[in-house]
């Protein structure tokens, strides 16, 4: 009886959804629909981060319909659900750009479902627009980066704690997958090079996809803090894990003031299931938080709340990463006069709109976009605190200099270079880099 | 002529705090005045130096980042924000000063080392406070800042202070501050022979930067600082133990269930681990009922939730027999993939019906820090879910051992047949022993939700782990579920320092694989007819 009544309710909320999709477009201009395709999990691990993502999308398919359409037509939102699956993710892909013929796709969280849609994208040349943080060391000409790249979070996190904290021994504490080992990596180095750690002075330590025990891991910390040198964890621990560390944390007694976490992946909805009180002070980086005090923000906020129906539901920075690729792609569609992929493409280079932190984000020749930094402490309401911000936005190095092979790379997407992998040494497009970022597919599927 | 000295000094003092009050306000609205945290902290510095209590809930209000500036006129307030406007109070007298937009006002940014400053000021500042706590913390917040021009605030405090306990933590306070003062060798070394005594770890950070060198400052630094480790070594002995205990007290929790489904029963019951996320989740919403109906009991919500998560559960299990299993007895590999479709099936429903973010579940007062037993920090609420689990294990024993039901568990277990025949259901008896299986799921769920995230996938991260123990311990044997979860603990937890969380997890699995191996049937092989059969 309890099995029929959740299938009853399942299919409830499923017909519920097509009929608000129908209701959308009755309201919308005439003419034929321009379709957007929403690639993100609807189930699945991924879930938890990504259904709010096709939920905000949903609204700003909705209100573009409100202010009267694209070239005068509608939009329409195609969703599928890749169910946090890899394989299936560059199926939906297909399908969207095949079958359902979208112009333009917004999705994929990690960057195994981003790589795993990449080659589709490139074949049937379409357009996805990535809204995640991510490792860097890629830029595709169909794909657009909204999220930030290692030196665009990670770096000036890194010099905040060693300048305002004075810093001076690193625990790197990440998942063990390719965006905390790449991430890492970079920190590293650049930790060495630039601030001058001494090796003894790091320890890193990676754990698996949803580790709940963090007892020794914590205590671990604890020791390697005592020291008496200033001692801040950079956490890139990802998903689920965070909840039993932050708890471990606060249950073990580490507070902000000892031993300062300061988290890349971790946002207002990662903080609604914990009691923060015990964390207040320890650290974010990102681009956008939702308390953000700017005209723009708070619209941005009332506008979903009404949308969702509920008051409670936070924001967080790849929201404003999809509200930032939304707009971009309407104005560039509006430039090219047409949703015809190639032209779009090249429109979209230059094209600048107004972010929610009181400023403009570019999309710079590389694909990706410009972004302000912003350092953020936990409150004991869930939410974040800027405590710092870099003066104006920041342009985001898609090949870090602090990796080798990837040190003498740029890409630039505009005649007559148009190559995502040049290298200023030898001067050749798809030069030392190339193969390295061949490889990290099998790299990713290892882990 | 003494009578009216008398009522001058009178007037004085009233005078006093009223004078001090004129004096603190421009120190306050300093606070805001500067640009950057640098300036701030040289304002608090000020303030502290007043040594006037009434500075005191101020330095509050800015830890607490409710402090604003009007920009207007530079006036710091304690401002509330509501919505687009800020409520202001006076800081000092808390009397109400208006609203102000949120234009008009600048929020006063503090971040970790300005809240270090405000815990360091507030120190001297409440070293002489009526509460024992206070004066603790004050004691305390100077030890960790190391603050050397509270030596003398000290000093008079020490003097006046009547309980031994907070006198000694003074004592290492002035201590602290001393080494980190300008004062000649001859007193630091002293000072690093009390900061040694205390002998804990942060002592070892505070002594740390001075064992490097020489002299008989060094000296004394560098054997405070081995005394020391030499006996955070013997600790952290002693905590891996504890770890793995609480590590295999999860690892049985979340087995005990499977050892009667999957031991007695033989069913490969994949959606157990749901059944211990439904545990969860009933907890999450006891609490929900308990905060709008009886928030005066919300402290208890656990001991509710218990059985709410066992009913739960174990309707659920026998829903789960009664319409899939019971079809399926005998067809161990049609089981799994069915359960395996109800476990897909009751998370996306956990999922359509909670949202896919996840729950937030508090812990209870009384489960929430840490107790030192000799030197060792015992989180609470593993502590007590060890003795949980234990409890659950006990309990579930008597039930087989003593009861009219558990005889016929395990008479339907052992031969099926000749239970029939002697007038047991065994179909109401497999029903009710699943249920039971999956009720302790659900009890394993309240305690996980205390560590873990409730959230969809909360079971499938315990399913693996179960079956692992369930094997390892020798299926159907309650004693070797629970030797085998605790050895896994403990295993993994002195493999975890040296091979880290990844390796440690595999090498376990390779151990296991080698020792069932050389054993098929696990540490406590069942023994007799039945298990041949």
């Amino acid at each position: 009886m309890k099995l029929f009544t959740t299938a009853g309710l399942v299919g409830g909320l499923f017909a519920a959804t097509m009929l608000s999709g129908a209701a959308l477009a009755q309201d919308a201009p005439s003419g034929e629909p321009i379709k957007v395709g929403i690639l993100h999990s609807l189930s699945g691990t991924m879930a938890i981060s990504e259904t709010t993502l096709k939920d905000v999308m949903e609204m700003l398919i909705a209100d573009q319909n409100e202010k009267g359409g694209l070239l005068g037509r509608p939009l329409e939102a195609v969703v599928v659900d890749p169910a946090s699956d890899w394989p299936r993710f560059a199926e939906q892909a297909r399908q969207l750009l095949a079958e359902d013929q979208v112009d333009a796709v917004f999705g994929a969280w990690t960057s195994v479902s981003r790589k795993s849609v990449l080659p589709v994208f490139e074949e049937l040349n379409g357009i996805l627009f990535y809204p995640v943080q991510y490792e860097g060391e890629e830029s595709s000409r169909n794909i657009f980066y909204t999220g930030a790249a290692p030196n665009q979070q990670a770096i000036p996190a890194v010099d905040y704690l060693a300048e305002e904290e004075g810093v001076e021994r690193w625990v790197l504490a990440g998942t063990d997958y390719v965006y905390p080992r790449t991430t890492n990596r970079i920190l590293e180095t650049y930790l060495k090079e630039e601030l001058g750690v001494a090796e003894e002075d790091i320890l890193i330590n990676y754990t698996p996809f949803g580790h709940s025990d963090w007892q020794s891991i914590v205590s671990e910390i604890q020791t390697f803090g005592s020291s008496g040198k200033r001692t801040a964890v950079v956490s890139t621990i990802n998903g689920d894990a965070n909840v039993p560390f932050y708890r471990e944390l606060a249950n073990q007694g580490v507070s902000a003031e000892d031993i300062p976490v300061i988290a890349f992946s971790v946002g207002e909805e990662e903080l609604a299931g914990i009691d923060t009180g015990p964390l207040v002070g320890h650290l974010a980086a990102w681009n956008y938080f939702m308390s953000v005090d700017t005209d723009e923000n708070l619209d941005f906020i009332d506008k979903w709340h009404a949308f969702i129906g509920d008051e409670d539901r936070v924001t967080n920075d790849p929201m404003e990463a999809h509200y930032i690729g939304f707009n971009m792609w309407v104005k560039a569609v509006e430039k090219a006069g047409t949703t015809d992929t190639d032209a779009v493409i090249d429109a979209m280079i230059g094209v600048s709109v107004p972010n929610l932190t009181g400023g403009f984000s570019a999309m710079m020749p590389n694909h990706h976009i410009t972004k302000p930094v912003l350092i953020g402490e936990i409150q004991d309401d869930g939410q974040f605190e800027t405590v710092w911000e870099t003066p104006g936005t920041v342009v985001a190095q898609e090949w870090s200099p602090y990796l080798e092979g990837s040190r003498d790379l740029i890409a630039d997407w505009r005649a007559p270079l148009s190559c995502g992998n040049f290298n200023v040494v030898t001067g050749q497009c798809g030069g030392q880099g190339a193969e390295a970022a061949e490889e990290a597919p099998a790299e990713e599927a290892a882990n | 002529m003494i009578a009216f000295l008398r009522g001058m000094v009178l007037l004085l003092m009233l005078a006093g705090p009223a004078a001090a009050q004129s004096d603190l306000r421009p120190l306050i609205d300093a606070l805001g005045a500067g640009s950057g945290f640098d300036a701030t902290e040289r304002a608090v510095q000020a303030l502290a130096a007043t040594g006037d209590p009434a500075a005191a809930p101020v330095l509050r209000a800015l830890a607490d980042g409710d402090l604003v500036t009007r920009t207007s006129d530079g006036r710091v307030f304690v401002g509330e924000r509501d919505g687009r406007t800020y409520a202001l109070t006076d800081a000092l007298t808390g009397e109400d000063a208006g609203e102000a937009a949120r234009g008009d006002v600048d929020a006063i940014r503090v971040n970790n080392r300005l809240r270090r400053a405000v815990t360091a000021a507030m120190g001297s500042l409440t070293l002489q406070s009526p509460s024992i706590r206070q004066r603790m913390n004050a004691a305390q917040a100077i030890f960790s800042a190391r603050d050397a021009e509270a030596i003398e605030a000290l000093d008079a405090a020490i003097e006046a202070e009547t309980v031994l306990s907070v006198a000694n933590l003074m004592r290492q306070a002035r201590a602290a501050a001393v080494l980190n003062s300008d004062r000649p060798e001859a007193e630091k070394v002293e000072a690093a022979r009390i900061v040694a005594a205390r002998g804990d770890r942060d002592a070892l950070v505070l002594l740390a930067p001075y064992a490097e060198g020489e002299g008989e400052l060094a000296e004394a630094a560098s054997a405070g600082v081995s005394a020391i480790q030499s006996r955070l070594t013997l600790i952290d002995w002693a905590q891996n133990v504890f770890y793995g205990l609480s590590l295999g007290s999860v690892l049985l929790l979340a087995a005990i269930g499977l050892a009667v489904t999957f031991g007695v029963m033989g069913v490969i019951n994949m959606a157990h681990g749901e059944m211990v996320m439904i545990g969860a989740y009933t907890t999450f919403v006891v609490q929900g009922l308990m905060r709008a109906h009886a928030p005066g009991l919300f402290d208890y919500s656990l001991l509710f939730a218990l059985p709410a998560a066992f009913l739960v559960a174990g309707a659920i299990g026998v829903a789960i027999e009664r319409g899939i299993i019971r079809w399926l007895y005998g067809r161990p590999l049609e089981t799994l993939l069915a359960t395996w479709g109800v476990s897909l099936i009751l998370q996306q429903a956990t999922r359509s019906w909670f949202g896919a973010s996840n729950r937030e579940v508090s812990s209870p007062s009384w489960m929430s820090g840490t107790i030192d037993v000799l030197g060792a920090q015992l989180t609470l609420n593993r502590l007590v879910i060890i003795f949980f689990s234990l409890a659950v294990l006990l309990g579930l024993m008597a039930v087989m051992r003593w009861t009219s039901f558990g005889l016929q568990m395990r008479a339907a277990t052992q031969n099926r047949r000749m239970a029939a025949a002697m007038g047991i259901r065994t179909p109401w008896v497999d029903a009710m022993t699943f249920g039971l299986g999956s009720g302790i799921a659900g009890l394993a769920g309240v305690a996980l939700s205390q560590i873990d995230n409730v959230s969809p996938n909360l079971g499938q991260s315990y399913i693996i782990d179960s079956f692992l123990v369930v094997v390892f311990g020798g299926v159907g044997s309650l004693w070797g579920t629970l030797t085998a979860a605790m050895s896994l603990g403990v295993v993994n937890k002195f493999l975890e320092p040296y091979a880290g969380a990844v390796l440690a997890k595999i090498l376990v699995l390779v151990l296991v694989i080698l020792f069932i191996q050389k054993r098929p049937r696990g540490l406590f092989a069942q023994k007799g007819r039945a298990v041949e059969a």
